[in-house]
């Protein structure tokens, strides 16, 4: 049993470090990380702070065996963490689709940077939203939350493990260069308000226990290795004993376990926040750092008489379906701005249906969004949706006014 | 085993005698025990098992010494040989 | 009073059935293949060494050896292809109570996994790593692979083999490794009697195994069936214990060398990091 523990206070605190602290205060013991800018300073936390608390630091030799030791650390019993950016994302996917699909409780930390390949080692970039849902190879889903300040990646990380623990599978934190290096206030509450999740241990002895046997909310419990339960644990296509069964009949009914299990509780999983969007006739719908910018664009709107409201991707994965079809319901105009070229955009679109219009606002990277230049997309396209002689109209996503420079 | 005089420490010696038991099903039939059992106790049958293939017989089971070779080397955990406990101590009788 | 006449098609419960995955039998593996005498040697070796079952863990990568994880009736694991010892690290210093054993082929272990190898070894991780080398890439039809001998034919080497093998004890002892070994699949008896001996000693420990594979390899290199390939390795070897892993090199048409080649102790990673608990040597 690990002592809880949590660093409470009130702390003007970098965003990584914030991170470090949510994961300790959620149980995490267990680190495996590699260095890469800009989540450097989370395993430097992790390797500061764990060994102090009877945790386990490790520097693995790359983010392929940072992704295996946390899964394989899992087994042994820890709640295990490791962080990482782009490239290093990159290299994890192989071991993440192992943990999908093994049901393996660990969180992964993006802390995006401007890619693609090298990128901006430095800078922010918001392009690794949908690898985060489809980065490893098969069919699968993925629980993925965007924090967008540090205190919010504290509370984040806590909520990710908690994820990870209830519905038996990685969950991942996309964070952002920004974020992640800004230092702000951070409220970190004492041990006892802190909501964690524990493993859920298994309830029938062993010989009659079935590694993958679901209970009635389709998420199986997970005894721990040495006590007794023999467990087999494969990445092949198995049945609910964990052996191996390589027919499609098995993998289909793995398969769709594995999706259901989070299809089936999306109402409690996904988080989403909206201001101001009862009477907007315009609807910014942003996800990490990318919010700050949105929020201040709204305040200067709003003083023009520009009705514009908020909806805030707490989750991105899996992606808040029912609220954007909400707002398409009603409001004309969805704006995306975020730093990429059109990821949770096409998600917006999608989910939109064409009962509103979605205007993407990409960015390559390097810095984030000014509320200027989301200000000046929102005034455009809320002119070309009024024009009465269809000039402006245009459905396709990229469509990018000449006029508008971001 | 016979032999034409008594050895002066055959109360001491005790030659081992074993019994082969052999799982037909799960043999592949590769011929490793049968090459080489130490004595010669095995050689292939002429029956077959549900995959095909044919695993041993015991064609001179007196000679088995409970050696285990086969039991060691069998990759299928096929084969195995257990103790026979004589009737009486130390043998010197055939 | 036993009637060894007769065979028996039904199946005799074998001694070891309690540690394998009966339920699973028969495995997967090819008439003759040598991983199943090293499993065989391995379950003894637990099996003697009284160890608490619970205890031990196995984790394997991708490949035939790979498979051995699935058939032992222990906490077991088959995990991505190369990355059995990262896995296998975290596994162990979550838990520094849990004996584990990696056991996994020459490709997985040396090729994909070189790097979690040597890091592994440098680190001093209590793991004992078991190598079936039967110098191919068996499960997927018989590629060259690190340990193929030069010349030898595979499926992407139809010319020959143009690149030069790994010396696997070598590389074990120049990456940090504690305790390393090699033995043939005949040599079955040396093999349970190290597996035991490693199985008493914390640190890193490296257990080459050569093994055939009739299949994949002997097939296409003219070896014959897995006995005769047996024989030839163990006719070309020559025990050398303590020998120097500079001179171990495998030469198919001359020499062999097997034997305990080292045994230096030093510092466990558990160790260092204040972990190792209850007294555990590993």
């Amino acid at each position: 049993m690990t002592t809880p523990h949590a660093l409470t206070g009130t702390w003007f605190m970098n965003g990584d470090t914030a991170c470090a602290e949510g994961a300790i205060a959620a149980g995490c013991r267990f680190f495996a990380g590699y260095p890469i800018t800009p989540a450097t300073e989370v395993a430097e936390r992790m390797a500061e702070r764990l060994p102090k608390i009877g945790g386990v630091y490790i520097q693995m030799e790359d983010e392929i065996a940072s992704m295996a030791a946390i899964l394989g650390a899992a087994w042994g019993g820890a709640k295990t963490m490791t962080s990482t950016s782009g490239p290093g994302f990159s290299l994890m996917m192989e071991n993440l689709g192992l943990g999908i699909v093994t049901e393996t409780p660990c969180v992964v930390v993006d802390v995006q940077r401007a890619g693609p390949s090298t990128g901006l080692p430095t800078a922010a970039g918001q392009g690794d939203m949908m690898q985060a849902r489809w980065g490893s190879h098969g069919p699968y889903e993925i629980i993925a939350l965007c924090p967008s300040s540090p205190q919010e990646l504290f509370d984040l990380t806590v909520r990710a493990f908690n994820l990870s623990e209830r519905f038996r599978l990685p969950v991942l934190v996309m964070t952002d260069e920004v974020v992640g290096h800004m230092s702000e206030k951070v409220i970190i509450p004492k041990v006892e308000d802190l909501v964690v999740t524990p493993r859920r241990a298994p309830t029938k002895p062993p010989g009659e226990f079935f590694l993958y046997q679901p209970g009635p909310d389709g998420v199986p419990e997970m005894p721990t290795v040495g006590t007794g339960y023999r467990v087999h644990v494969t990445g092949l296509t198995h049945d609910r004993r964990g052996y191996p069964v390589l027919t499609p009949e098995v993998q289909r009914e793995m398969v769709e376990r594995l999706i259901n299990k989070i299809r089936d509780h999306v109402d409690e999983i996904v988080m989403i926040e909206e201001r101001d969007t009862r009477d907007a006739e315009v609807v910014i719908v942003a996800y990490g750092i990318t919010v700050r910018p949105a929020l201040q664009a709204i305040a200067l709107a709003r003083r023009e008489g520009i009705r514009v409201g908020l909806l805030k991707l707490i989750t991105a994965w899996p992606f808040p379906e029912k609220a954007v079809r909400a707002l398409a319901a009603r409001v004309p105009l969805l704006v995306v701005p975020e730093i990429n070229y059109g990821q949770m955009a096409l998600e917006v679109e999608r989910c939109a249906a064409g009962r509103a219009k979605t205007v993407l606002i990409p960015y390559a990277g390097g810095r984030i969004h000014t509320p200027e230049m989301i200000l000046q997309v929102v005034r455009a396209e809320l002119a070309a949706l009024r024009d009465p002689s269809g000039l402006e109209k245009g459905t396709d996503l990229f469509y990018r006014r000449p006029d508008v420079r971001t | 085993m016979k032999y034409w005089r008594t050895p002066l420490d055959a109360e001491q010696v005790y030659i081992p005698r074993g019994a082969v038991r052999i799982s037909g099903e799960r043999c592949k039939g590769c011929g490793i025990c049968i090459e080489f059992c130490p004595k010669k106790v095995l050689e292939r049958s002429s029956r077959f098992n549900a995959k095909g293939y044919y695993p041993p017989e015991v064609k001179a089971g007196a000679w088995c010494v409970n050696c285990h070779f086969c039991e060691v080397l069998c990759p299928d955990f096929a084969i195995h040989s257990t103790e026979i406990t004589p009737p009486t101590a130390r043998g010197t009788k055939s | 009073m036993s009637d060894n006449s007769k065979i028996n098609l039904a199946p005799f419960p074998n001694p070891i059935d309690h540690l394998l995955r009966a339920d699973r039998m028969p495995h997967i593996w090819c008439p003759g293949c040598g991983i199943g005498t090293v499993l065989k040697a391995m379950l003894d070796a637990i099996v003697e060494s009284a160890l608490p079952e619970n205890d031990l863990a196995f984790v394997s990568g991708i490949g035939c050896t790979a498979r051995v994880p699935g058939y032992v009736r222990l906490d077991s694991f088959h995990t991505t292809h190369g990355r059995s010892l990262p896995y296998a690290t975290g596994l162990h210093l979550a838990n520094p109570r849990l004996k584990v054993v990696v056991v996994s082929g020459d490709g997985d272990l040396f090729a994909i996994g070189g790097n979690h190898f040597i890091h592994a070894a440098r680190r001093n991780v209590d793991l004992l790593v078991v190598c079936v080398n039967n110098f191919t890439y068996g499960m997927t039809g018989g590629q060259a692979g690190p340990t193929t001998p030069t010349g030898h034919k595979s499926t992407t080497t139809p010319a020959g083999n143009l690149e030069s093998p790994f010396n696997l004890p070598n590389l074990a002892a120049a990456a940090g490794a504690v305790y390393i070994a090699r033995w043939t699949t005949l040599h079955a008896r040396p093999l349970q009697a190290t597996i035991l001996e490693a199985l008493g000693k914390p640190g890193f420990r490296f257990i080459e195994v050569i093994a055939p594979c009739p299949t994949a390899y002997g097939r296409r290199n003219k070896m014959g069936e897995a006995l005769d390939m047996m024989k030839l390795f163990y006719e070309k070897s020559v025990i050398s214990h303590g020998a120097n892993t500079q001179d171990v090199d495998i030469d198919l048409d001359n020499k062999l060398v097997v034997g305990r080649f080292f045994d230096r102790p030093r510092p466990t990673l558990a160790e260092r990091l204040g972990i190792a608990r209850q007294g555990a040597e590993g």
